[in-house]
């Protein structure tokens, strides 16, 4: 009953987001003409029509995605490595796609318009070297996680892949052109706006193909709630399990770093509040709780990122630790009330 | 007679590391597992209790020998097939709290159930099933966090219920419970081998529970092969007291403990039954051993209140308390930790 009414609750919460975000925005726009705009009636003014269907209904769909992304990827991963602090950020794998689009924004200055002297546009690009990048460092981290049978040693080479990552990206920065490093930090910024109209089928596509398998998981997801030795006792298969699991997480991490720039706290954030709301680990409700929960959030932050009155938009990670740290930190000050985690 | 359901042969278990030498921690285990009995591993740490637990539930290869489950080898079972066969309790607290007790006994459906674990009737059933017959149905709502460390393992031990095996192994389930946990969960595994035929494994540390409690023990020791039987039958056959005794402890045969080396000469101890034997409690741990044939010194308990002490001189201290009575063996120097005072009256 409680649970039904959380999900009621929560799904009202996100339609209302939703519209939120097309109605609120730098330019105000009346809602009665948003509403008649998504109808496809004849809008009062063209600008607003441009305003709604090429930015501000792509812009609310992919937060929407990259929510639930960056949400459901979190929760695996803590799930997996039985750890509070685990993300999508902590395994390296955003890591090595920020390396991937620093390699191509630094070295060729692969940024929005300004890449004349490369073949491809330059926004592909970023995509295409971010999913590199991403995959290179899932790759590694699939090896070893076939050689290393200790999730928390695993856990640790992931983070400390992550530093080497950093690293060159700072090397490359060192050595980079001014503007072109400025563009990267931009990028660095993350954001919702970069998925185009036309792009959007295949953001939602990648992203779904993601989450999808996700679902598939609940009952292993369960049975590793209780450890790895318990799990294969109830006859997990763990290695296949875990690669599977990685394979989703790195997939869903790739494509939404790729698309929105390395978004931070909403993975690490959103399944714990996920679970103080539900009360639960049980995973059969929490997943899709978080999936739901991680929409709304990005809908929140996309929202928050416009400040009233003004053109000015605030950065998106500038916007995410404002209702991610609070929540860590409640989480921690809060762990003996229900021990979720070791 | 009964079939076994493990049995083990030429055994050797360990770790075999990839070009190395495998590390071998026993070898020729020739064990057998019956159904309907507690069978308790005693072992000091290191003896390879965790490791032959791992190897019997298939997390770990035997680097040689053959194990058979049911009559058919371990090696050719898959792991679904083998989660129907061997449940598990470890001895870490499971710290799972953001599930129910219910939904933790239904984790142990997991092998039964589909590829969403959907709880069909008959599953639903199963669990209550098990969470009755662990005792702790009165908590099936209850968080997991929200239980005792001994309510804990009696919910694991659900779990292995609902799983349906009929091999139940536990490695080390008491070391973190209090007494009385100790004793729940040893009563609890009893009543669940009698009544549902379950062969039940595990190993402890607690040498006074598995002597009362095991219907079978299973020793491992260092260099030597293993020995199993009744308790009482190893105890009758001095084999505890080769595998416990060392240069300051020794096996008392006749309470079933371990107990202080006694260094000084034994004293004669009679009388009251009940209260000589606490009186020789305390005398064997002040390091001397009660014997009824000597003399002098000499005790005699007439009863809880009164004993009476009969000094080598031959003058006797009735004493009301057994704090009392030491006092006074301390004083004429029958018990002190001075080395000079026992060496005086051995000589």
């Amino acid at each position: 009953m409680r649970v039904s009414l959380f999900f009621s609750v929560l799904s009202v919460l996100l339609l209302f987001l939703f519209m939120g975000s097309l109605v609120y925005g730098a330019v105000s726009i009346p809602p009665e003409s948003v509403l008649r705009i998504l109808l496809g009636k004849e809008p009062e003014r063209m600008s607003w029509q441009h305003i709604i269907l090429q930015s501000r209904l792509p812009q609310a769909v992919t937060a929407l995605l990259a929510g639930a992304s960056l949400a459901v990827s979190g929760l695996l991963l803590q799930t997996l490595f039985r750890n509070p602090l685990a993300g999508p950020s902590i395994l390296g794998i955003s890591d090595g796609a920020n390396l991937g689009v620093a390699v191509v924004m630094l070295s060729f200055g692969g940024s929005l318009g300004r890449l004349a002297d490369l073949p491809v546009s330059g926004y592909p690009a970023i995509i295409l070297a971010a999913f590199a990048g991403a995959c290179t460092i899932l790759s590694i981290i699939l090896y070893f996680s076939s050689k290393v049978r200790n999730n928390v040693m695993l856990l640790i080479i992931g983070i400390m892949i992550g530093y080497l990552a950093s690293s060159v990206i700072s090397i490359l920065n060192l050595y980079a052109a001014v503007d072109k490093v400025h563009s990267y930090v931009m990028w660095g910024l993350g954001s919702f706006s970069g998925v185009s109209l036309a792009q959007l089928p295949l953001f939602a596509v990648c992203t779904l193909t993601g989450l999808l398998p996700a679902v598939l998981l609940i009952k292993p997801l369960n049975a590793l709630l209780l450890g790895e030795i318990y799990a294969a006792n109830l006859g997990v298969r763990i290695r296949p399990t875990r690669m599977f699991i990685l394979l989703c997480t790195g997939l869903l991490t790739a494509i939404t770093t790729a698309f929105c720039g390395p978004v931070a706290f909403i993975g690490l954030a959103v399944p714990h509040i996920a679970r103080l709301l539900l009360g639960s680990s049980n995973h059969k409700m929490l997943l899709p709780f978080t999936l739901l929960a991680g929409s709304c959030t990005a809908l929140l932050c996309n929202i928050l990122m416009v400040i009233p009155g003004t053109n000015i938009i605030l950065p998106l990670n500038a916007v995410t630790p404002l209702i991610g740290a609070p929540v860590i930190i409640y989480v921690i000050l809060n762990r003996k009330n229900i021990q979720y985690f070791n | 007679m009964k079939r076994p359901v493990i049995q083990t042969s030429g055994l050797c278990i360990g770790y075999a590391g990839k070009g190395r030498k495998p590390q071998i921690v026993h070898k020729d285990l020739n064990l057998e597992l019956f159904p309907a009995e507690v069978t308790c591993l005693l072992g000091l740490n290191g003896m390879g209790k965790s490791t032959l637990l791992r190897t019997l539930c298939g997390f770990q290869s035997p680097i040689a020998g053959e194990i058979l489950l049911n009559d058919k080898p371990l090696k050719t079972y898959s792991q679904a097939e083998l989660s129907l066969v061997v449940g598990v309790v470890l001895t870490e607290k499971t710290n799972v709290g953001g599930i129910t007790v219910y939904e933790l006994v239904s984790l142990g459906r997991h092998p039964h159930s589909g590829f969403f674990g959907r709880l069909k009737k008959q599953d639903r059933r199963v669990i209550e099933q098990s969470l009755q017959a662990a005792g702790i149905l009165h908590k099936a709502n209850y968080y997991v966090s929200e239980l005792s460390d001994g309510e804990r393992q009696k919910a694991m031990i659900a779990k292995t219920l609902s799983q349906e095996c009929p091999i139940i192994l536990l490695d080390e389930p008491t070391a973190f419970l209090d007494i009385t946990g100790r004793m729940e969960t040893m009563i609890l595994l009893r009543k669940l081998a009698r009544e549902q035929q379950k062969a039940i494994l595990l190993s402890t540390h607690d040498m006074d529970q598995a002597i009362r409690m095991g219907d079978c023990l299973w020793l491992l020791g260092n260099d030597r092969p293993v020995v199993y039987g009744t308790p009482e039958d190893l105890i009758l056959n001095n084999t505890f007291e080769s595998f416990f005794g060392k240069d300051n402890m020794v096996f008392d045969p006749f309470s079933g403990r371990l107990n202080v080396k006694t260094t000084l000469p034994p004293i004669g101890l009679d009388g009251d039954p009940f209260t000589s034997g606490w009186v020789g409690n305390a005398l064997i741990r002040n390091g001397r051993q009660p014997s009824p044939g000597i003399r002098r010194p000499h005790i005699h308990c007439i009863h809880r209140h009164q004993m009476v002490l009969t000094l080598p001189d031959g003058t006797q201290k009735t004493t009301a308390s057994i704090k009392e009575l030491l006092g006074e063996m301390n004083e004429n120097k029958l018990i002190s930790g001075d080395d000079k005072a026992r060496s005086e009256e051995w000589s």
